[in-house]
């Protein structure tokens, strides 16, 4: 029990402190790398929930993909720190900080509201032994959840679809000036 | 078992597997420049110690002894980071792969796998997928445009054949219907039963995006060294050099390992132990590589992309689709 906790605490401390720095960089390709040590304890974060399958698929997705695309946009544009040095911020000081303000109470009041008011029980819940393995995770998706499943697979489709279009339309318009 | 005894056995297990691996990437170093040698109608490293056994050792000592240098440009904390970040999931995906049958001392049962996972697969592509950042930040963070158009190159080639490589197990997951790497080698009891009888086409497509995900030649574009110099590696030197070098050794050793874990019956075998089926398979994998590199010309980078796009991915999607109609007949 006790190295779970130590477990948890290391990951929940790497998955916050990266999301943090990932804001914080200035450097691009840094904000990426800490968004991957993020994502990496916030998968361990899921092994630890026993939901292994969504862990997996975390680094998968996110982590080996998604991020691997982030990186090389970057590279491909060279993007280094010092470009944003320069841009103005566009919204006043006191416009930025009342809304950091509003944000912090909505965050207090949220984590007071759940967290605080003793509705989850003490004891340790039991799961099922196949929980977050891919077949229950599977058939909820297929039974279940299958309306939202397949409204997320046409959102995805329609946005291939638009980011195709997008590229094609500006090579024509080289096509043409040429 | 108890807490205790599970941590010792694990550290144990660990240990063994990771010096293993190391040592099989230091030897396979050796057997690389000894087959090629032979292809090449040449004997290959001979000097140091019997049939140059103890060339491996030579050029480790050579490795580390020499001065490293970090140029002016570079981005220091990655520079240093990125061959670290390349070397460690090369280690990682060996946690679930199954060396052995379960072993029985002091009445013991011992698994002969550091953890068998019921989501092994995805486990050991969730590691590899990692092993792009290492080539990437290596490539960006030198400073130099030669490491920059390597790193480039490696992420897009990464992105291309994650896809194909990925879609070319979902056929022996179908058939196996487990992702667990313990359960997959006990389902290919006999010859006929491994997958790549069962799954041929899922076999050469698994072989082709491994060489290219492993960026071994004819996809070593990466660090093509007719127009890129070394690629990302070229501002490395030492024992960063070194790093890289062995983690594309141990990324081939764990390759040939998983391959031969999914398509090739792992350790099942007949007469023999099985560790040493396990072994005699990986390392006819591994010869196989070399095979490849002596014999295939590099693609050129257009073609690398088109190949990976429009034959590789169609491919893996209709071995997908036939297999899963089958299945359901």
């Amino acid at each position: 029990m006790l190295l779970d906790t130590v477990i948890f605490y290391i990951c929940a401390i790497f998955a916050v402190g990266g999301a943090v720095m990932m804001i914080l960089q200035r450097n691009p390709v840094a904000s990426v790398m800490f968004m991957i040590v993020s994502l990496i304890a916030q998968a361990v974060l899921y092994v630890q929930l026993s939901a292994l399958f969504v862990g997996a698929l975390l680094i998968i997705v996110y982590a080996g993909a998604i991020l691997v695309l982030f990186l090389f946009v970057i590279m491909l544009l060279n993007l280094r720190g010092e470009r944003f040095e320069e841009e103005r911020p566009k919204l006043g000081l006191t416009t930025k900080y009342g809304l950091a303000i509003i944000f912090f109470f909505e965050i207090v009041i949220i984590i007071k509201q759940t967290v605080f008011t003793g509705s989850i029980s003490q004891s340790p819940i039991t799961v099922a032994s196949d929980f977050g393995n891919v077949k229950p995770v599977a058939e909820l998706l297929f039974t279940k959840y299958l309306f939202p499943f397949e409204l997320t697979s046409i959102l995805l489709l329609v946005a291939i679809v638009g980011a195709v279009l997008m590229a094609k339309k500006e090579n024509n318009d080289k096509g043409e000036q040429i | 078992m108890s807490t205790v005894a599970f941590l010792i056995a694990s550290a144990v297990k660990v240990t063994v597997i990771v010096t293993v691996v190391l040592m099989g990437v230091a030897w396979a170093t050796w057997l690389e420049r000894k087959l090629l040698g032979r292809f090449q109608h040449r004997i290959g490293p001979n000097m140091a110690g019997p049939y140059g056994l103890l060339q491996p050792i030579a050029d480790a000592v050579k490795l580390i002894f020499k001065e490293d240098i970090v140029p002016d440009k570079a981005e220091k904390v990655t520079y240093a980071l990125a061959p670290i970040i390349s070397f460690i999931p090369a280690l990682l995906s060996f946690a679930v792969v199954p060396v052995s049958d379960t072993l029985t001392i002091f009445d013991q049962r011992i698994d002969m796998v550091i953890s068998d996972l019921n989501i092994g697969i995805l486990f050991v592509f969730a590691v590899t997928s990692l092993g792009v950042y290492g080539i990437v930040l290596a490539g960006w963070s030198a400073g130099s445009k030669y490491s920059l158009l390597g790193g480039i190159r490696s992420s897009a080639q990464m992105i291309s054949y994650e896809v194909a490589y990925g879609l070319s197990i979902i056929g022996v997951i179908l058939l196996a219907n487990t992702l667990s790497m313990v359960e997959l080698v006990e389902q290919q009891d006999s010859l006929f039963n491994w997958f790549i009888f069962r799954q041929p086409l899922g076999f050469v497509l698994f072989v082709v995006c491994a060489v290219a995900e492993t960026n071994r030649s004819p996809f070593d574009l990466p660090e093509a060294e007719s127009e890129l110099v070394a690629g990302y590696l070229t501002e490395y030197s030492s024992t960063r050099y070194s790093l890289f070098f062995m983690a594309e050794y141990a990324n081939m050793i764990a390759v040939s390992a998983v391959a031969t874990t999914i398509f090739l019956g792992g350790w099942q075998g007949p007469i023999l132990p099985p560790f040493v089926w396990f072994a005699i398979k990986v390392f006819f994998f591994m010869c196989f590589y070399i095979w490849i590199r002596a014999t295939l010309p590099r693609l050129r980078y257009d073609m690398l992309m088109n190949f990976g796009w429009k034959v590789l991915f169609p491919l893996a999607l209709a071995n997908v689709m036939v297999t899963a109609f089958l299945q359901r007949l």
